[in-house]
């Protein structure tokens, strides 16, 4: 029997939506509030979905605290409390939700390998929310 | 295609235990969730049909059925009670979220008369829930 099963996460981090081959006008436009040059900050709910057969003799379709353990360690230790702007993977992409739900997609398909990942979900706020489920596309 | 969700509330207790495993093996993998004592959570279950809007109703399913099935099937035997010891399946599986998801789900389908089961999802807490969509 295949389940999914989905965890929720929160971190709070800034950020700021400048792209340097704009020029600043350009930059405002595009980006309005977003681009205050001090940056500003949000709460966010991560959700991340993986799938697979439900193993008998544990009911489960992968250990939870191994997930914990992963996306505490690489995920909300690494954005929460910090500037998105400053992390490596978004020196050269803008650190908006869609690239940080791309991001993090990659981090956990490259470095979680005991589960298959579905898909991840970031409510930026709660009036946005966005999905990542790789090139594919959502299945579900 | 429309589906409509129905959402109910159960408390209940449960603990993770293998007999096959040894203690110190449960330990390690069911962690404190195997607490000879068991522990308890408040679980909200949705349960999403799928159908063509019946052109007299508007409807795609008897909302008052569902519901009356979802009291009967899941509500009257699990809320309030000790998962393991008293709702059959889990005499022999263990009582994660994984397998409430497909237990209900199995309890459902059959009661069903005219509605299809697109999914069940079950939160054991806010923070974590499990989808079955009825794949094998």
């Amino acid at each position: 029997m295949k389940a999914h099963l989905t965890r929720r996460y929160r971190f709070s981090a800034s950020h700021r939506l400048h792209n340097e081959a704009m020029s600043l006008d350009e930059n405002r436009l595009t980006y309005g509030k977003c681009n205050n040059p001090h940056g500003h900050g949000h709460n966010y709910f991560l959700e991340v979905t993986v799938s697979g057969p439900v193993e008998e003799a544990t009911g489960m379709v992968c250990n939870l605290a191994d997930l914990d353990g992963f996306m505490c360690r690489e995920v909300v230790e690494r954005y929460d409390l910090g500037n998105l702007n400053a992390a490596e993977e978004f020196k050269l992409n803008i650190p908006t939700t869609e690239n940080l739900c791309i991001a993090i997609y990659e981090t956990v398909s490259r470095g979680f390998d005991k589960v298959h990942l579905e898909k991840v979900r970031i409510e930026e706020t709660l009036m946005n929310s966005f999905e990542y489920a790789g090139p594919s596309g959502l299945h579900r | 295609m429309v589906y409509l969700t129905r959402r109910a509330e159960f408390s209940a207790s449960h603990l993770y235990h293998n007999p096959a495993f040894s203690a110190e093996e449960n330990r390690r993998v069911f962690g404190k969730c195997n607490n000879p004592n068991g522990h308890g959570h408040n679980y909200t279950l949705e349960v999403t049909v799928k159908g063509e809007v019946d052109s007299r109703s508007g409807f795609v399913v008897d909302l008052k059925q569902l519901k009356e099935v979802m009291q009967r099937e899941v509500l009257d035997a699990m809320d309030h009670r000790f998962l393991n010891k008293e709702v059959p399946e889990f005499f022999t599986r263990i009582p994660t979220t994984e397998n409430l998801a497909i237990v209900i789900w199995e309890r459902l389908v059959p009661k069903l008369n005219h509605a299809r089961l697109h999914r069940v999802r079950v939160y054991e807490t806010p923070d974590l829930f499990a989808d079955f969509y009825g794949e094998i």
